[in-house]
């Protein structure tokens, strides 16, 4: 290391390092790019990590290792067990235990000598400016459209980075947004998805290591902006297959005419977008709802009627629907000419949930016949059987 | 000669589960109404009802977005590889009430667990 970086006054205002510290650190210390000042700059470092599950998970654990002074963790939810086969900053022990107080401690383990700050809440527009602005740098580990739009355009207005993942069954993408000249979410994706048109709700597989991956992508990442001099993910979008084991890599700009980040903007302050993946009135109204029980005195009864199981194949092998007609979501209008519309068409699906996108969407194809969804899913109907529930 | 063009795993529902379709196409546009004709349902996901790509998808030819190109103009050379790239979100819980982040008050089981 350089004479000037450990010197004690080479960057003013940082933090000094402890004995302790410098041996904890050492493997940095030891790196000509990172040295004492950037180890004395991460430890004057705050990052919030919004999200503590798959992607929060790893981001949080190498940012404490890292000895990035004081890190905050926003997440209202409880660890459950199904959490634990990708969110590693949770044990089993934790079951039942707020996300954030559970990685409290867990970050405190790792690492005593940095602060960690449990914000146990929901994301709102009404709280999220005051949250960021607490922060230097902002890292999203969210699963959802309305917080992923929330925390961008907050960064946007904060000119805060936006330390980015995202993933879905296999695939990733990772880049940083709201840099300076660099693009926003918003530049790349203006708007969200309607409710039904992005098969992300109800399909919730996720290989396990890949927020692994690219949680820890994140980290690294956050780790370069505050070190400074590296080479940042600004302006590439890094695309990840896990499946594949392929790593892409894609171009991306700041649009002039982003609603957001642009020359013109239209917003301007942030929204809280209603839940995509919930039920929206249009589409409630769009489905007539058919109660389990219903169901099964029609289908006792012998009434004309039909069931569609939209199910992908897995799930239909983990709990089947005897005498439903199969046809995947995907190929519902392509299949369309294949229903009756004399018969009442009952939609199946494991919450109710997707089965209403499939109406939704054959209504919108111009299929006329009637078409019933049934009701908090197959969820719904293993509890009226009494048989055993849904395993998945 | 025809044109690869890579399906992403949150699309491939749609297109009998390949990750690729090789089809003939001189422009963006054309290769993608190339698509939506063999694949009907993919229709809705990438076009709204104006006939305008989704604001949720991007097309990437060659690792550059059509956005900064030509958009559907964009024409096509044999060897090049069109890329669909929609937001991806993922990973969360399964049930949809428990998604989406509204406003409630904060839990007070952090007090009694945390540090």
């Amino acid at each position: 290391m350089s004479a000037e970086a450990s010197g004690p006054d080479a960057v003013g205002g940082l933090p000094q390092l402890t004995g302790e510290e410098i041996s904890r650190y050492s493997r940095h210390l030891l790196l000509a790019e990172v040295g004492l000042t950037g180890q004395r700059k991460l430890k004057a470092a705050s990052v919030l990590v919004v999200g503590t599950g798959g992607l929060g998970a790893p981001l949080a654990l190498y940012l404490a290792a890292a000895g990035v002074g004081r890190i905050g963790l926003v997440d209202f939810d409880f660890v459950e067990a199904s959490n634990l086969q990708r969110q590693i900053i949770h044990g089993t022990k934790d079951i039942d235990r707020p996300k954030v107080s559970s990685a409290q401690d867990r970050l405190k383990g790792l690492n005593p000598d940095i602060e960690v700050v449990p914000h146990n809440l929901r994301l709102s527009g009404k709280n999220a400016e005051k949250l960021f602005a607490k922060y230097d740098i902002i890292a999203d580990g969210t699963d959802n459209y309305p917080t992923r739009y929330l925390v961008n355009d907050v960064c946007v207005f904060l000119k805060k980075p936006n330390v980015y993942a995202s993933i879905f069954q296999f695939e990733g993408q990772a880049t940083i947004f709201g840099a300076p000249g660099g693009p926003c979410y918003r530049c790349l994706y203006p708007s969200p998805p309607p409710p039904g048109l992005v098969p992300s709700c109800g399909e919730g597989g996720v290989m396990g290591v890949l927020p692994g991956i690219l949680g820890s992508i994140q980290a690294a990442e956050v780790i370069k902006l505050i070190v400074g001099g590296a080479e940042t993910l600004v302006g590439r979008l890094l695309l990840f297959d896990a499946w594949a084991m392929r790593f892409n890599e894609l171009t991306i700009e700041r649009d002039p005419d982003c609603p957001v980040c642009g020359q013109n903007p239209t917003i301007t302050e942030p929204i809280d977008y209603e839940d995509f993946c919930g039920l929206g009135e249009k589409t409630q109204e769009a489905a007539e709802p058919i109660a389990a029980g219903q169901l099964k005195d029609r289908l006792d009864k012998g009434d004309r009627l039909q069931v569609i199981d939209i199910r992908e194949p897995h799930e239909r092998t983990l709990y089947p629907f005897p005498g439903a007609k199969v046809v995947p979501f995907g190929q519902l209008v392509r299949r369309m000419e294949e229903f009756n519309p004399e018969n009442d068409l009952v939609f199946i699906c494991k919450i109710g949930q997707r089965s209403l996108f499939a109406i939704r969407a054959l209504a919108r194809a111009g299929y006329r016949g009637r078409m019933l969804n049934l009701q908090d899913g197959l969820a719904a109907w293993a509890k009226l059987i009494g048989g055993p529930e849904v395993p998945y | 000669m025809p044109i690869a063009l890579k399906i992403p795993t949150a699309l491939r529902g749609f297109t009998d589960g390949l990750s690729q379709v090789e089809l003939e196409g001189t422009t963006v546009g054309e290769l993608l109404k190339n698509l939506t004709e063999k694949y009907p349902d993919l229709t809705t996901h990438l076009y709204d009802e104006a006939g305008a790509l989704r604001s949720f998808v991007n097309v990437f030819v060659d690792g550059s977005n059509v956005k900064s190109l030509k958009g559907q103009e964009t024409e096509l050379k044999p060897g090049q590889t069109v890329m669909l790239v929609p937001a991806i979100a993922g990973g969360g819980p399964l049930a949809p009430e428990t998604r989406g982040w509204a406003e409630v008050p904060a839990g007070t089981e952090t007090g009694r667990f945390g540090g």
